[in-house]
């Protein structure tokens, strides 16, 4: 990690010098977790990360556990998830925290790439912690695609019949990757049996670019509302106790609303037809995604043509990766840009019109909206961020963190003026996360 | 500036008014009714289930199977309620497909833990024995039909209070009571019947198959009716059975979800009162304090 997280551990005991001078992990864990600057106006759309990590964590060991009673193939998938549901004990709570977990996953998520969008955290210098996220999130609707085929209900065999199938769009290689997944000439035993063991995957994968995600957080600092950087200790606040307990209190707030769906509405977010097993003869009336691809599906849609709508779909994720690049704006957050902030919100309102319209049958108006709303939704990237950044006048910016929590009066007077570039965060270190400031202590 | 929200309404009315005509086109929604398990404190009532069990097993389970569910079920908790023997006696009036020690096939009286039998060896068989198309399973049928909700009624469905997630149980309720004479101008193909509430066409190759008074229920003590023998009733309490075999610890799914979010409501609360309190030195109120920092962690 960061020089200035890990020097501020100091170990106490014999052992724990022995151990810290072979391998620094707690000096690290420390520097991460307990002593690492916060700034100290973060507001609650900052809890996300740590609810995420919940979710990945609740999505691990429910997931490992339904793995013990699943059978993986496609003539007993169906019914081995049922018997989880009725025979195993409390598997119904286990298989409903997993299957709803992943929805509660998305929903954290979707709040945490808005959030990152709106105070411009994939700016400089946190471009690599963006672009990790970005990594996470597809690896995320990878894991959850797959997850959705397991239990081998209608949804499950035509949803993977209709993306395998867009799959083969791909000029050249399409084919080859279309029979690579199927193992075989279409949607079948083997592979139920290989989505499984890459659903089994996945996770980890997701988990070790978390740690490189952390890792990457933790050299270039948070971003805050403000969108200025730490200048001096009184912006900051020690990781704990002041963020490990605002994170404690949030993901705690935020399991009432994934136990609601657990326990009240456990299959609102799934479809009726996942509980029709998987015939190979029947189509169901509409193959609809999860809620959460439900915007890109909208996009594949629109386009009129099946490689087209492929490459839509892909670049409406793939373009996310872009935005450190495209957004020209000098301030980040988007509180002091009053013309961006009215575009963020109608991206917000596209972005939901089109996870709407991707629920729709593809016919009449829903095609027209649709590609309406899905030229706006590259537009927003293409013209907007770079236009926007260029043309508008932002508010001034406040003189430091401090100011924007106690007003203008104790704050720093030595902020930057309206519109200076943006400084690097890393140069100033709080002074008492100096490792000075520790042997005082 | 001014201009944004007027085109977003405008969009948004124009979005709506599509999906009302698309709406039109699917037919009748079915009416919603009232179910003693629906809502946070449902519980399922142990006497409809047993009425809706007996219906199965007069009328349904001549056609439907109930692969999923075993007799076992039908004593355990939070379902119908039968006694233990009640549900030996009923498996061992089922002859159960077996190996003896030889390995030869043979037939068998049912035990408690035997799931209820196919009625085909397999699924052609069904589809062969009933006109091209084999009568779904029950097991999880309830949980396997629906309808649409629409904008703004499937985002209240979501929520406490408002919340809906009956609409199988509703749809299964409305497709035995919809049968009828079709409306003018409706071709109704010869084997097949007219139904309001199915939604592939409003024609349904399964023909009524419950009438009043075609299952006689156990009256009272004084020789009286409990429930009116009719097919509004029988399709009601089939339909109340049929959302048990779908979802069997739902009594214990809704008791226990009470109990977690009750404490997580409290454990939130006492957490927001402890992140307060370490928050306090640092707070809005306290003007210009200063902690020190290194010396609070």
């Amino acid at each position: 990690m960061s020089a200035h997280a890990t020097s501020t551990y100091v170990p106490k005991s014999r052992i724990a010098k022995w151990f810290e001078s072979r391998l620094p992990v707690v000096g690290l864990v420390h520097g991460s977790f307990i002593a690492y600057p916060v700034p100290r106006n973060l507001n609650y759309f900052w809890t996300f990360g740590a609810i995420l990590s919940a979710f990945l964590g609740i999505q691990i060991i429910t997931g490992v556990w339904l793995a013990m009673h699943y059978d993986p193939s496609a003539a007993n998938a169906f019914e081995s998830v049922e018997h989880i549901m009725r025979d195993v004990n409390y598997g119904w709570l286990l298989r409903y925290a997993h299957a709803n977990g992943a929805s509660m996953f998305f929903l954290a998520v979707y709040v945490h790439i808005f959030r990152a969008l709106y105070y411009g955290s994939y700016k400089a210098p946190r471009e690599v912690l963006y672009l990790l996220g970005v990594i996470i999130y597809l690896l995320m609707m990878a894991t959850a695609f797959l997850g959705y085929t397991l239990p081998w209900g209608q949804m499950s065999f035509w949803g993977a019949t209709v993306i395998t199938n867009i799959l083969a769009a791909i000029p050249v290689v399409g084919d080859s990757i279309q029979s690579l997944l199927w193992g075989g000439y279409s949607v079948g035993n083997p592979t139920i049996n290989r989505f499984f063991s890459l659903h089994y995957l996945l996770p980890w994968m997701i988990a070790g670019v978390v740690v490189l995600h952390v890792w990457a957080l933790h050299v270039t600092g948070q971003n805050n509302p403000a969108g200025i950087p730490i200048k001096s200790s009184k912006d900051a606040v020690p990781f704990t106790p002041y963020a490990t307990i605002k994170d404690v209190f949030a993901t705690v707030a935020f399991m009432i609303i994934f136990a609601w769906f657990i326990f009240y509405q456990p299959n609102y977010l799934g479809h009726a037809d996942n509980y029709v097993p998987a015939n190979a003869s029947v189509t169901p009336a509409h193959i609809v995604p999860e809620w959460y691809f439900l915007p890109f599906y909208a996009i594949l849609r629109a386009v009129p043509d099946k490689l087209g709508g492929v490459i839509m779909m892909f670049g409406a994720v793939a373009i996310l990766a872009f935005a450190p690049w495209l957004d020209t704006s000098r301030v980040r957050s988007t509180n002091y840009r009053p013309v961006y902030k009215v575009f963020f919100w109608v991206f917000v309102f596209n972005a939901i019109l089109l996870g709407w319209l991707g629920a729709k049958p593809p016919e009449g108006g829903y095609v027209i909206v649709g590609r309406i709303c899905t030229i706006y939704y590259f537009a927003h990237f293409l013209l907007v961020m770079p236009l926007v950044g260029l043309f508008e006048t932002p508010k001034p910016l406040p003189g430091s963190i401090l100011e924007t929590v106690t007003g203008p009066r104790y704050g720093s007077s030595e902020g930057p003026t309206p519109g200076a570039p943006v400084e690097d965060a890393n140069k100033n270190i709080p002074e008492w996360a100096k490792p000075d400031a520790v042997k005082s202590h | 500036m001014m201009r944004t929200p007027t085109l977003l309404a405008a969009t948004l009315i124009a979005a709506l008014g599509i999906g009302q005509a698309a709406a039109e086109e699917h037919g009748h929604n079915p009416p919603r009714e009232h179910w003693s398990f629906a809502g946070v404190f449902g519980k399922f009532d142990e006497a409809q289930l047993q009425r809706g069990f007996q219906v199965y097993k007069e009328v349904c389970s001549n056609c439907h199977s109930m692969k999923l569910v075993k007799f076992r079920n039908l004593s355990e908790e939070g379902g119908p309620g039968f006694s233990e023997a009640q549900v030996k006696a009923l498996a061992e009036t089922y002859q159960i497909k077996d190996e003896n020690d030889k390995g030869e096939t043979i037939e068998r009286p049912g035990r408690p833990a035997d799931a209820f039998p196919l009625l085909h060896p397999n699924e052609k068989a069904a589809a062969a024995a009933h006109g091209g198309k084999a009568p779904p399973d029950f097991s999880v049928l309830a949980k396997a039909r629906t309808y649409e909700r629409g904008f703004p009624a499937f985002v209240f469905d979501a929520l406490p209070l408002t919340g809906y997630s009956e609409q199988g149980v509703d749809y299964i309720h409305a497709l035995m009571t919809g049968y009828g004479d079709a409306p003018e101008g409706k071709e109704v193909p010869d084997g097949a019947f007219y139904n309001k509430y199915y939604p592939q066409g409003q024609v349904i190759a399964m023909p009524p198959p419950l009438s009043d008074g075609a299952v006689t229920y156990a009256k009272n003590d004084k020789g009286e009716p409990v429930v009116p023998e009719t097919v509004d009733q029988y399709a009601r309490d089939v339909a109340a059975f049929m959302a048990w075999a779908a979802e069997p610890h739902m009594m214990e799914r809704k008791a226990l979800g009470f109990r977690v979010i009750l404490f997580l409501i409290i454990l939130s609360g006492l957490l927001y009162y402890v992140k307060k309190r370490v928050w306090k030195p640092l707070g809005g109120e306290v003007h210009g304090l200063q902690p020190e920092l290194h010396k609070t962690s």
